[in-house]
């Protein structure tokens, strides 16, 4: 029966549409992944020479030895402030130097000093600080053990996978295939300095649960990876991918988090260079029943989770963030990376995108059938077909006349537009960008010298050296007014295929042996996609002499690639299943800090069905990013297309979004000062609870609302986790109220997107839904206050300009709503900014509440006024009729 | 908040002159719907769900689950403003539109609030329309003209083709009788054919039957329409047997069947008798797709009064800046690289696709070429009234599906219908 099945799943997978693996690297393929993958756990080779040790204030060196080639490496170990260890290794004298990663971190990491406790022959013993945290350096072989009291916290080299391959001379020593050279398809990579990989393990014990490392379309939770590939990381523009494996897709965050109900850590793997991740755990395939079993017999031994980093050249350069919350480790790597850019109010409502509108007239009826069937949006999008011959910067001359008059009748509807800017450049000699940039050399040369050119959109295509600082800068002034022609301040930049995408190269990608001044491409390449976002976000805030925020989407991305602006997850599918992955893809990004995350609404290749559509549209609502995009080769799929009922389905979803624009924007604010996910996994909340450990089919938007979108076809219901023992959670829609740590059945219809909001919570709303976000920047609120069973709530209330910097400079308003003791009260939490908003409290609706007698309210002046109230006793709903305060000011509410 | 009235100044269009009239209502309702905002009286919700002091019409608090208390502000999500629009047309906006900063109501009411510098705009707007509206009547009016004359054409038509029709049916019930007792002869011949076949079977293996066969009293003053004939000749053309049995080409030639009135049918009526018995089945179908196709292009829906009809078998191009585009009304689009290329199918004749009140204004053309990934090429046509007949834009809104103006006097309204729209527009 096996084989027949398996038989079968061949002959039905070959049929399936879908990726076309054939063109992208397996670990077998890649010569170094293979190379380090044969290393199995075994004793190191490596000896710590403790004689050389040297302790700073700052830092701790020390040299390791190969004691199998002798080959020696310089081990470098900090304290980071906010509870993170920094270890460096590198060659102790390498041939020539090894890349160093630049500019992801937003400085040099502040140290604390670091002790020494003890020492012997065996190894040192040093303090981290507070806490009780110490090091163990062990000498033979070398490993080190990061432990707090009695308990480790974190292995390195413990399997003994630390592996260092130095520059050598070519005639040095063995060589083993693939070192000098690679070949892959027809493709051929010439490796002039050989062998240069580096690899080390991690272990964490007591842990059985590993997140992060995007961007994969994978569940969550990361997999073991013993039976198949490893997580790869390696920026690639995949055609068609497949969900649920360990495929490089277009962008890479080399951050691990690794949670148990006492603590969440985290590892960031500082190497732009290809990257493949091997988890393994030994709890993996035990099943519960056999947990249980080892549990009762006392026979467990503690769970453990092993990880393994291998990338293919640069040095070893390791941030150890020790938690020991989720919150701390999303801090400690804000603290190292920056947080999520503060994009312009109007970038979190909703796009309308497609590959493509086609002309002027073409963009003119889409805005004016969004008026017409009243549903908002705020940005309109142009792809590549927008441009004079596949030649950024400019506009079709006959489909795109008059560029300016488009914006300008976007801007008389206070929306706004992106047209796409991809790095690949054309190479043509009546093209101006072109020959600016070789003119000034700017381009990444080939092996040879030469300007490196590939296939792309355009046909034959230059690509510029982002990781240049002079390129970066001559790039963002091409977006000044005068530059680009026919843009306006309400045009903003979509950058893609900058994994880099080149159809004719290896993987669709670059040759790594290209040259970016002293290095190759293949130190640099998961950087360049950071690189090009950096320099394009860099160029609108110029445009605007630094008053305007940007907004720039990007495909690839990287470490820190959050301060640029937003990602989405490439060129999916309509499919269920691309919608339910959405969810993890996007949750995975937030967990390592790129919180502005969405997936093409609908689906990007295929064809929706009416009810995906729908559904896709309820889901993206509540997503960070939310764009409708759809490819050239699918009918037109604007959102009045199937019929009045799904019109109003879909304007619904839109509505919601829109309503939810304060709440959202306000975590967006919190997310840009803390680093803090927006759209957040269960357990970054729950964290001592483990059956929220796994979901990925909700999640969380800030703290207060829950959302399990329907991502079946056909659902008549979904099963919602609500976590919190002791907490309860209000149904947005008809604020019924449900008890926490329960699975939840909810029936569900075509209208319904099952969304709770926390007990406990205040969240503002405006519901005067309005055709663009700024129309609505006046507009009054409406609280939701949402008690918990000790009958409290708590909100905040962020106010701002919505598009320029001068948050910075203290000009926002930032409220703390609190409701106790019967007391609902606003005050002010930066008392040393300063803004004022026409904005008031239209409404105030008390979920949970009891009938009071008299609600009064009382203004900083004093002054106290009856307010009208309505109570709804079937659902304990009490709402205060216009209560009329500016939102801006001290005020409170008394219910008596 | 502020001025729960405005005091409205309509101007109504009055046979040259312009009276104003005063009309005191909250902002935002129109007047047919005034009587249900009375100042001295509780408001009740226009769905009848509750009652509110009147003062909390227009406070900019939504009272009515149907948005009837807040004509004029934007506190009710589903609520709708009214704007006069004197000097054009009156209509109804979104409340989510009022003081948005945005103008919509061409008489610039919505904007009362929101500091947006509008120009009242309705005056000039009613004047484009007019003016719009008359060059469309006189396009209606001429095309109408048209339109009466392709509706006799293809009256006319219609009645040739019925009289064809029955002829063909007649033929056809002719033939089937003949053929009929042609086949009685026949059986009769081959009864003594047949035992003389048990007896010299090789002799009649080369005969091939048709020469014992008496058919000239079948044949003669055969009577046979002029489309008969030309069928009858081609599948006497491609008759295998005729080769067999004669195979010099003056005697083919002497087998084409002619149709003489003066001097009545002459022909090879034995040959005939022969090539009947062999293709009659072929025969009959052929004369049943004639038949066929009459039978459709008499039923087929040119429109309610076939005014469409002189589509039929027509073509018309455009030709754009890369491709010429080319429509076959009723048959098939096609498109042609303007230099060198082959054809591309856009769709062939589906079915009429308008909205239910107006069904002949869309024509759909499905089943193209495929696309690569995408669905199969389609194309919409969308008709107005124009003198003349022409394909005057096409455009490709999404991949593979085609969208088209034609123009052709066959669409245009009656003018007189034309006239009342443009009175209506003055009214208020």
């Amino acid at each position: 029966m096996a084989p027949v099945l398996v038989l079968w799943l061949a002959v039905c997978l070959s049929v399936t549409w879908a990726v076309d693996r054939g063109n992208f690297k397996t670990c077998d393929q890649s010569a170094f992944c293979k190379r380090q993958r044969a290393l199995k756990p075994a004793e190191s080779p490596y000896r710590a020479l403790l004689e050389t040790m040297e302790l700073t204030n700052t830092r701790l060196t020390l040299q390791l030895i190969n004691d199998n080639n002798k080959v020696r490496l310089l081990l470098e170990l900090y304290r980071l402030q906010g509870n993170m260890t920094r270890v460096k290794i590198n060659e102790l004298k390498p041939l020539k130097p090894r890349y160093e990663v630049p500019d992801v971190l937003i400085r040099e990491p502040p140290t604390e000093p670091l002790s020494l406790l003890s020492q012997d022959e065996n190894g040192v013993v040093l303090s981290l600080g507070a806490e009780s945290q110490r090091v163990i350096v062990s000498a033979r072989p070398f490993r080190l053990d990061i432990m707090e009291g009695r308990d480790v916290l974190m292995s390195l080299n413990s399997r003994g996978l630390l592996a260092f391959e130095h520059l050598r001379m070519q005639e040095e020593e063995k060589v083993e295939d693939g070192m000098w050279e690679e070949t892959f398809k027809s493709h051929s990579d010439s490796k002039p300095n050989g062998p240069s990989a580096v690899s080390l393990d991690f272990s964490l014990p007591g842990v059985e649960h590993v997140y992060g490392i995007p961007e994969h379309a994978d569940t969550l939770r990361l997999k073991t990876t013993d039976n198949g590939d490893p997580y790869r990381l390696y920026n690639l523009d995949v055609f068609q991918y497949e969900l649920y494996n360990p495929m490089a897709l277009y962008g890479a965050v080399p951050v691990m988090l690794a949670h148990n109900a006492q603590r969440t850590t985290g590892i960031f793997w500082l190497n732009a260079a290809e990257t493949w991740v091997d988890i393994s755990s030994n709890t993996a395939g035990k099943t519960v029943f056999g947990k249980m079993l080892d549990y009762v017999q006392g026979s467990s031994e503690t769970p453990q989770t092993d990880v393994r980093w291998i990338s293919e050249s640069g040095i070893i350069d390791v941030f150890i963030m020790l938690g020991p919350t989720p919150n701390d480790v999303f801090s400690q790597y804000a603290s190292l990376t920056g947080t999520q850019s503060f994009p312009p109010l109007a970038a979190v409502g909703y796009h309308q995108c497609r590959w493509n509108y086609n002309d002027q007239e073409d963009v003119t009826s889409v805005d004016a059938g969004f008026d017409e069937h009243d549903i908002p949006y705020d940005y309109i999008w142009l792809d590549i077909e927008h441009t004079d011959g596949k030649r950024y910067f400019t506009w079709d001359p006959h489909k795109f006349a008059t560029p300016k008059e488009m914006l300008q009748g976007l801007m008389d509807k206070k929306r706004k537009m992106v047209a796409i800017v991809d790095p690949h450049i054309k190479v043509d000699s009546n093209y101006k960008i072109h020959n600016e940039i070789r003119s000034r050399g700017f381009y990444i040369k080939n092996k040879d010298g030469g300007d490196y050119e590939g296939w792309c959109w355009p046909g034959s295509a230059g690509y510029p050296d982002f990781t240049r600082a002079d390129m970066r800068e001559w790039w963002a002034s091409m977006f000044a007014y005068d530059q680009y022609e026919g843009s306006m301040e309400n045009l903003y930049t979509w950058n893609d295929m900058n994994e880099p995408s080149v159809f004719n190269g290896p993987e669709v990608t670059m040759h790594k042996d290209a040259v970016h001044g002293a290095w190759e491409h293949r130190d640099v390449h998961n950087l360049y996609g950071f690189y090009v976002q950096m320099a394009t976000a860099e160029g609108l805030i110029q445009r605007s002499g630094g008053v305007e925020r940007p907004f720039v989407l990007t495909r690839a991305f990287f470490a820190g690639s959050q301060r640029y602006g937003a990602v989405w997850t490439g060129d999916n599918a309509a499919e269920w299943e691309h919608l339910k992955i959405s969810i993890p893809m996007c949750l995975s990004l937030g967990l390592v800090g790129i919180s502005f995350c969405g997936a093409d609404v609908g689906g990007f290749f295929k064809s929706p069905s009416t009810e995906l559509l729908v559904r896709w549209y309820q889901t993206g609502a509540y997503q960070p990013f939310f764009r409708a995009h759809a490819h050239l080769d699918t009918p037109r799929r604007e959102p009045w297309l199937f019929g009045p009922e799904n019109t109003a389905l879909i304007r619904e979803a839109v509505r919601q979004r829109y309503a939810l624009l304060p709440y959202w924007y306000q975590q967006f604010y919190h997310a840009h000062r803390t680093g803090q996910p927006i759209m957040r996994p269960l357990w970054v909340e729950y964290p001592q609870d483990p059956a929220t450990f796994a979901l990925d089919d909700e999640f969380l938007i800030g703290r207060d609302l829950l959302v399990h979108p329907v991502t079946e076809e056909g659902a008549r219901g979904v099963t919602a986790y609500l976590p919190g023992k002791g907490e309860v959670w209000f149904d947005v829609q008809t604020f019924q109220k449900h008890n926490g740590a329960q699975n939840l059945y909810i029936p569900v219809t075509m209208s319904s997107i099952p969304v709770f909001q926390r007990g406990g919570s205040i969240i503002p709303k405006k519901i005067r839904v309005r055709r663009a976000s700024s129309c609505m920047m006046h507009d009054p609120y409406t609280l939701y206050v949402a008690l918990n069973p000790q009958r409290t709530a708590e909100g905040k209330l962020y106010i701002d300009d919505g598009h320029t910097f001068n948050y910075e400079k203290k000009e926002f308003i930032h409220r703390r709503l609190s409701f106790t003791n019967n007391i609902l009260s606003s005050v002010n939490l930066a008392p040393d900014a300063q803004f004022t908003t026409q904005s008031w409290i239209e409404r105030i609706v008390i979920l949970g509440a009891s009938k009071p007698s008299t609600v009064t309210l009382k203004t900083a002046d004093g002054k106290e006024s009856q307010l009208e109230f309505d109570f709804d006793a079937s659902m304990s709903v009490l709402t205060l009729r216009k209560p009329g305060m500016n939102a801006g000011v001290d005020w409170n509410v008394m219910l008596q | 908040m502020c001025c729960q009235y405005i005091l409205l100044l309509l101007l109504l269009g009055v046979s040259g002159g312009v009276s104003a009239v005063e009309v005191q209502r909250p902002r935002g309702v129109p007047l047919s719907k005034r009587q249900f905002y009375e100042e001295d009286k509780p408001f009740t919700c226009l769905d009848g769900s509750r009652n509110i002091p009147f003062d909390r019409v227009n406070d900019d608090y939504c009272d009515c689950q149907d948005g009837s208390d807040e004509p004029g502000t934007a506190a009710c999500p589903n609520g709708s403003f009214h704007c006069t629009n004197a000097g054009f047309r009156p209509g109804f906006i979104p409340s989510s539109r009022i003081n948005d900063g945005i103008c919509d109501c061409c008489d610039t009411t919505d904007e009362y609030n929101s500091g947006a510098a509008c120009q009242n705009t309705c005056r000039e707007l009613g004047r484009k329309e007019r003016e719009s509206l008359q060059k469309m009547a006189e396009i209606a009016k001429e095309g109408f003209l048209l339109k009466q004359q392709l509706i006799q054409e293809a009256k006319r038509g219609l009645e040739d083709k019925k009289a064809k029709y029955a002829d063909v049916q007649l033929s056809k019930n002719e033939f089937e009788k003949r053929v009929e007792a042609l086949r009685t002869v026949k059986e009769t011949a081959e009864q003594p054919e047949k035992e003389a076949k048990e007896r010299h079977l090789k002799a009649w293996e080369g005969k091939l039957g048709c020469e014992s066969i008496s058919p000239s009293t079948v044949c003669t003053e055969h009577y046979i329409t002029d489309s008969i004939v030309s069928l009858i000749n081609i599948f006497l053309a491609r008759l295998s047997c005729l080769d067999a049995t004669y195979n010099s080409s003056t005697q083919t030639n002497s087998l084409m069947i002619t149709r003489n009135n003066s001097e009545g049918a002459v022909m090879q009526s034995e040959l005939f008798c022969c090539s009947v018995m062999l293709v009659k089945e072929d025969y009959i179908l052929d004369l049943l797709s004639v038949c066929r196709n009459l039978e459709k292009e008499i039923s087929f829906d040119f429109g309610p009064t076939a005014e469409f009809a002189y589509l039929y078998s027509q073509c018309y191009e455009l030709t754009s800046s890369e491709y010429i585009y080319r429509l076959c009304p009723f048959n098939r689009v096609s498109q042609k690289p303007k230099y060198g290329g082959s054809e591309t199918n856009l769709g062939t004749w589906g079915q009429w696709a308008g909205p239910e009140d107006n069904p002949y204004s869309i024509m759909k053309y499905e089943h193209g070429t495929g696309c690569w990934q995408g669905p199969n090429r389609s194309t919409t046509i969308k008709l107005t009234c124009g003198k003349e007949t022409v394909l005057t834009s096409t455009s490709e809104p999404s991949r593979c599906e085609y969208l088209m103006e034609f123009t052709s006097p066959a669409v245009c309204q009656e003018p007189s219908s034309l006239d009342s729209v443009l009175h209506e527009h003055e009214e208020l």
